[in-house]
């Protein structure tokens, strides 16, 4: 699954947002490097959710933030509305800025706390001097009361005097303030309790609608982005294992990884948990010295030798089809091979 | 590692008696903060009974009193600024009132507890082998070969490879998975009768968070072990749990056998954390229900119901009256409830709740986000 390649890519006139073959390392030392991010190729339509899963330190943040050029990827390409990010520099760039923003993990120090929420969020306004002081005004009395978060009273409060979820909707708004096309959401719902993630799920797909949002949403509960997201990709250490539908990536996931990654949640149903116990053994191995071939094989219960020579590249579960697996020995193809017309004697019988 | 080497022989006399009676019988526990603003309830009268070999989960959202039920049963909690009420019996023996140094014949060989955070529940500047033969030598009395050998079946049951090297490696030199399977042997390192869990996998990996859960069920059938497993997901507690309470606002508001309760759950509350819970069995962009608003404040709790300011089905009652914890037709079913959900009685109150239009309903029903923001503004 150390996939790279382009296949899954889309040639519609349609997509906002196209990453190709970005590489992220940062040195480490001792000529060492991390390999955060290798190889990887990503398109997302306009008004479409990609969703990036992954463990911890697979990269998929770093990808989130090599797309907004920070930092800047080590090569590869960003393509926004066709204009390569990688290639703006200084004035250029900056002009690009609000048309992407980013909401964090972290809604409270994301926050500065010692500025009046109203100011949090007119600030974007203030620094691309957009419209009048009455017109940012009304702005941001808009986008507040857009995500819920009655004006009057919320706008001269500070950050500490609202909870975990109430700042996370803060953060949308400023994000939001500028009308930009694409969010790219890092996380943005694991630091809060279960109650308070379905609001921010909830709001996070009424902005879309409202405000003709792209998102990237990026986290490492499956459930979550199954819920938000129209295309689905899988990362594991700085690679991309599969790209699928969300519908079809959970029902029939080709890849090792993914299928062991969704025996792997505990579902909220006494009679459904015990489901598949083979779960995924070890750990992550070092984005120092990652393994040849596909980066998986180490931990793969279907690896073979060809692994570790091989790198697995990005190809359709099925000809034609929208679901792609970077594997040499994904879990449907021998299920889903189409048989040719006339049966083939294996033995030459 | 202490000089103290004070074996108790107290202990062994009191489980001269095993199996009469249940192993660990929670009654009317309360534990209250001093805080500048008044007395802070973060326990409020729970009652429970825990058999030996058996699991029970606890529930519940950040602030909901968990972590502090388990600190206080286990008697963890500092001594100032801090009232404890009601009756913590332990095979039979009284132990909420013991002082520390005779709690510490309970810690570690009775009772043991696994925290969240492995990356800060290890000494950062002892060696891993040396903080598990610590309680051995300790408590067991065991000489410094023994310790050893002990310590490193230990690490090898609790599946660390290369185990003899990981003795002599400091915690910094191990992955966050690694490092709470270190926690976990520690904490079974004396043959503990009761494991408590807090929040054992929160801070690691999906992949990682069933290894370890795995991990904590296996040992608890090998050694016949009690746990109380809390966690804030209810997905965790499913499959593994005999029995789970559901806490909120420091009381229990639901308990029951795991199946009873996913099957017949009563409390609003219980229903709506599991209906705001994404699943994978649901198509994408399904809509979620949304609990509104926030916990209350634990200084001063609502004066009914203490769910009722986000409840769905809240009435004037609720408002007012704080229902009883009562039993269900179930046995063992225990819930909170003036208006159950799944009975008349609560049906026609969200109805009632829906047409008037108050806004925790319209969150829960149609997962309105709007709305949901109305309610935590309006506590």
């Amino acid at each position: 699954m150390a996939g790279t390649g382009t296949a899954h890519l889309r040639s519609t006139d349609d997509v906002l947002l196209r990453v190709e073959n970005l590489v992220v390392e940062f040195p480490a030392g001792r000529r060492m490097k991390v390999h955060a991010v290798s190889g990887i190729s990503l398109d997302v339509r306009e008004g479409e959710t990609l969703g990036i899963v992954g463990e911890s330190g697979c990269g998929k943040s770093t990808t989130g933030r090599a797309i907004m050029q920070l930092p800047r990827p080590t090569s590869g390409s960003v393509l926004f509305e066709g204009q390569d990010l990688t290639k703006l520099s200084g004035e250029a760039l900056r002009k690009m800025r609000p048309q992407m923003q980013l909401i964090f993990q972290d809604p409270i120090s994301s926050l500065n706390p010692r500025r009046r929420v109203g100011d949090i969020v007119r600030e974007p306004l203030e620094v691309w001097k957009r419209g009048t002081d009455e017109s940012r005004e009304k702005t941001v009395n808009e986008v507040l009361e857009a995500v819920g978060l009655d004006n009057e009273a919320s706008r001269n409060k500070r950050p500490h005097q609202f909870s975990g979820g109430q700042c996370q909707r803060i953060c949308i708004a400023r994000a939001l303030v500028l009308e930009p096309k694409v969010i790219i959401c890092d996380e943005p719902v694991s630091a809060l309790d279960v109650s308070v993630q379905a609001q921010i799920l909830n709001l996070l797909e009424d902005m879309k609608q409202r405000y003709g949002l792209t998102l990237v949403f990026i986290a490492h509960d499956l459930a979550v982005v199954k819920n938000v997201s129209d295309r689905v990709a899988v990362m594991y250490l700085g690679k991309l294992c599969e790209v699928a539908s969300p519908d079809a990536l959970f029902t029939r996931p080709a890849h090792p990884y993914t299928a062991a990654l969704l025996s792997a949640i505990p579902v909220p149903d006494p009679s459904a948990t015990m489901r598949t116990p083979a779960s995924l053994q070890g750990e992550l191995p070092s984005p120092l010295a990652p393994p040849s071939g596909c980066r998986f094989r180490t931990r793969c219960p279907r690896a073979e030798d060809r692994c570790a020579r091989e790198e697995p590249q990005l190809r359709p579960v099925l000809a034609g089809s929208e679901h792609y697996v970077a594997c040499h020995f994904p879990l449907i193809e021998a299920a889903e091979v189409p048989t040719s017309t006339t049966p083939v004697s294996i033995n030459g019988s | 590692m202490s000089p103290l080497r004070r074996r108790k022989e107290v202990t062994r006399t009191i489980s001269a008696r095993p199996e009469a009676g249940h192993l660990l019988e929670i009654t009317d526990l309360s534990t209250s903060f001093k805080t500048p603003r008044g007395l802070a309830t973060a326990v409020n009268n729970v009652s429970f009974v825990l058999d030996r070999g058996k699991t029970l989960g606890i529930v519940g959202e950040s602030g909901s009193g968990k972590s502090v039920l388990s600190r206080s049963i286990m008697g963890l909690l500092p001594k100032q600024n801090v009232v404890r009420d009601g009756s913590v019996r332990f095979e039979g023996t009284e132990i909420s009132s013991l002082s520390n140094s005779a709690m510490r014949q309970y810690w570690g060989t009775e009772m043991a507890m696994v925290f969240q955070d492995p990356m800060t529940s290890l000494n950062p500047v002892l060696k891993v082998g040396r903080q598990i033969t610590e309680s051995l030598h300790y408590h067991l009395d065991m000489d410094k070969q023994q310790a050893h050998d002990t310590a490193l079946a230990l690490l090898k049951s609790v599946g660390i490879p290369e185990a003899e090297r990981r003795l002599s490696e400091y915690p910094h030199q191990l992955s966050g998975g690694m490092r709470q399977r270190v926690v976990i042997a520690i904490a079974l390192a004396c043959g503990p009768k009761v494991l408590f869990a807090d929040e054992p996998t929160t801070a690691l990996d999906v992949t990682v968070q069933a290894q370890i859960l795995n991990l904590l069920q296996q040992q608890q059938r090998e050694r016949d072990m009690a746990m109380i497993l809390v966690t804030h997901d209810l997905g965790v507690v499913a499959g593994r749990a005999d029995e789970i309470a559901v806490m909120y606002s420091g009381q229990i508001v639901e308990r029951a056998p795991t199946r009873t309760l996913f099957a017949q759950m009563r409390m609003p509350y219980t229903e709506g954390l599991l209906k705001s819970i994404p699943k994978l069995e649901q198509p994408s962009h399904s809509r979620l229900q949304i609990i509104g608003g926030r916990p209350p404040d634990l200084v001063a709790p609502p004066p009914g119901c203490k769910f009722a300011p986000r409840c769905p089905y809240a009435q004037e009652k609720c408002h007012s009256e704080e229902p009883p914890l009562v039993e269900a037709e179930t046995p063992g079913h225990y819930f909170k409830c003036w208006y159950p959900v799944g009975t008349d009685a609560g049906k026609e109150a969200l109805e009632r709740n829906l047409a008037a239009g108050l806004p925790q309903a319209i969150a829960a029903v149609a997962g309105d986000a709007i709305a949901a923001a109305k309610v935590e503004l309006a506590v």
